[in-house]
């Protein structure tokens, strides 16, 4: 294990903390689908992006977009660690007049934001859309897009898929975070998700598995050079929903119950981190 | 008027790199000159018009004006999530081009018909709403489109509709465009049914009233120093359009008339039934079913004419 990679998962367990801590201060759900993408996303904002927070609006920037928008709580502490603003701005979470809902507001609102998801199955679309805008304006930058299992269950998502097979952007990555859990059940169950590999293979995408705790896994899909005229990349990256904290892991009363005061102690002490 | 929409696409298309066209698997061949003057900016996203709104917002996220065309109930109701979020609440500059609008479409059955479009897109924030009369109104319509900041639909017919003579051709969003002067009534009127409204003028004119006629190309934001002006001159004030009589232009106007303060003008819409047309029929079929004729109409504002002087 490379000392960057250590760096990285402390990172992580740091952002976990945080979100649990939102949660149980702000009453905000979510909280498994939150923990079970956080490894995915420093992966993305601490290696794989070529982003400066300083230039949020840079036109060559690389793109990444949470269609699962639901995972909100867990990409603001991201953008606030990454720098595009002051963490000190995430206490007024939740409040009143804020910005910080339970959804990414839009662009305009938030550096660092790059569409404004909640809504299911937009992500991908938008997503696609901007790929395409850097094959017509001759730019390099890449898109990355991070979809639910869940989110899966939306038509859009495969319309999406098809046209980005027919259209050859490769430099379009979709990651599921495929933690096998959707609000009211799994996600195997609930419509034929599977096999969910298979799916996207059939619809003409380079599609891939991995460990998506694994940092060294993630970094290595996620920075690997795309091939522009190729077929996007598929990452079905097999998460935990709740991943973190044992008590939370793999249980599905975590994407609406809230942590109490106990509760919250006991995942700082099994994260390694404090308040 | 489809085919003024692809020559005038085209030139805009060459004027404008930014300017990106989006089908939803339609225009074999209309489109030829387009994607040979503006190479890869043509783009056909097949049957699948969420995606392909998404993708516009994507496009216009990233410097892009992308402009999509369909046929209307494809690129409204089929899609409608994708306006309200992606679209107007990034509030980014899509164009939706919606074609064979209100009942142009009318033999191929209530599928093809759009008589809800300019009620579902003119509650949605951001969002201008247009529907030009005939060719030379949507060539205005789409270069001043291209100039917002912000999306904008504009309903579309299909071929062959007449062009409607004017004194003056200047052209601003939001501003009608006098076609006639008259002193007894007014008659307003939006898209393709315009020639219809200026026949009803003349029918009127042989019976000894005279109408002011108005083209409202834009339905939002609605002309209110127009409105206003109309109600404040004219007995009657009626609202023709190839549209539900609920929430379209005349439902616009009522909204509006109802929180002023008492006004000389009665108000008169003229749309379609809220029904599906179940049985086959051309457009002038389905336009004199709901009323949409000259006779119909001239008739109607004569009778509510005499009520008002009586």
């Amino acid at each position: 294990m490379t000392s960057d990679t250590l760096a990285l998962q402390k990172i992580a367990a740091t952002i976990r903390g945080r979100i649990i801590a939102t949660s149980h201060h702000t009453q905000t759900p979510h909280l498994g689908s939150c923990l079970s993408c956080v490894d995915i996303l420093i992966a993305a904002y601490f290696s794989a992006l070529k982003i400066d927070p300083s230039k949020p609006a840079d036109p060559d920037r690389d793109r990444f977009i949470l269609s699962k928008g639901h995972g909100a709580a867990a990409l603001f502490q991201v953008l606030a660690h990454k720098g595009f603003y002051p963490e000190a701005m995430l206490e007024s979470y939740g409040q009143d007049g804020g910005i910080f809902a339970e959804h990414p507001p839009t662009p305009d609102h938030l550096p660092g934001i790059e569409a404004a998801t909640g809504s299911l199955g937009h992500g991908l679309p938008i997503g696609l859309g901007m790929a395409l805008s850097a094959r017509i304006q001759k730019r390099s930058y890449d898109v990355t897009v991070l979809l639910g299992d869940g989110e899966c269950n939306e038509g859009s998502v495969w319309e999406s898929a098809m046209m980005a097979a027919g259209q050859q952007v490769g430099s379009l990555m979709a990651i599921v975070d495929f933690n096998k859990w959707q609000a009211t059940g799994r996600s195997e169950d609930v419509l034929a998700l599977g096999p969910l590999v298979d799916k996207w293979r059939a619809f003409g995408w380079d599609a891939t598995e991995i460990d998506g705790h694994d940092m060294a896994s993630l970094t290595d899909i996620m920075g690997r050079p795309r091939n522009r005229t190729g077929k996007p990349v598929a990452v079905v990256a097999h998460t935990v929903k709740g991943k973190g904290v044992s008590f939370m892991e793999d249980d599905n009363n975590w994407h609406y119950r809230i942590p109490n005061a106990d509760e919250l102690a006991a995942a700082y002490v099994e994260l390694g981190v404090t308040a | 008027m489809r085919n003024a929409f692809a020559d005038e696409i085209t030139k805009l298309g060459v004027s404008d790199p930014r300017v990106v066209l989006l089908s939803g698997d339609i225009g074999n061949k209309l489109f030829d000159k387009f994607k040979a003057a503006s190479e890869g900016r043509f783009l056909n996203c097949g049957i699948a018009e969420a995606n392909m709104m998404g993708v516009a917002a994507g496009m216009a996220l990233s410097g892009l004006r992308p402009v999509i065309y369909t046929i209307t109930p494809f690129t409204t109701t089929r899609c409608y999530e994708q306006i309200r979020v992606d679209a107007c609440y990034h509030n980014v500059p899509v164009i939706i081009v919606g074609t064979g609008s209100g009942l142009s479409y009318a033999e191929l059955g209530p599928t093809h018909h759009s008589c809800e479009d300019l009620a579902i897109m003119r509650v949605l924030p951001n969002m201008t709403v247009m529907a030009p009369a005939d060719e030379v109104e949507l060539r205005q319509c789409l270069r001043a489109a291209l100039r917002q900041n912000g999306p904008v639909y504009i309903r579309i017919g299909k071929k062959g509709e007449q062009i409607v003579p004017k004194k003056d051709d200047r052209f601003e969003i939001g501003r009608a465009i006098n076609v006639r002067e008259g002193a007894d009534v007014c008659l307003i009127g939006t898209g393709t049914l315009l020639p219809t409204v200026l026949e009803a003028a003349e029918l009127l004119q042989a019976h000894g009233i005279t109408a002011r006629v108005e083209s409202f190309h834009t339905i939002k934001p609605l002309d209110i120093d127009t409105v206003r002006s109309a109600f404040s001159n004219y007995s009657v004030v009626a609202v023709v359009e190839e549209h539900s009589r609920i929430g379209g232009l005349g439902g616009s106007i009522a909204e509006w008339l109802a929180q002023q303060d008492r006004m000389q003008g009665r108000l008169l819409s003229f749309g379609t039934d809220d029904d599906f047309m179940h049985e086959v029929g051309s457009q002038a079929y389905a336009r004199a079913k709901y009323g949409l004729t000259a006779d119909n109409i001239a008739a109607k504002v004569q009778a509510a004419h005499a009520k008002v002087r009586a």
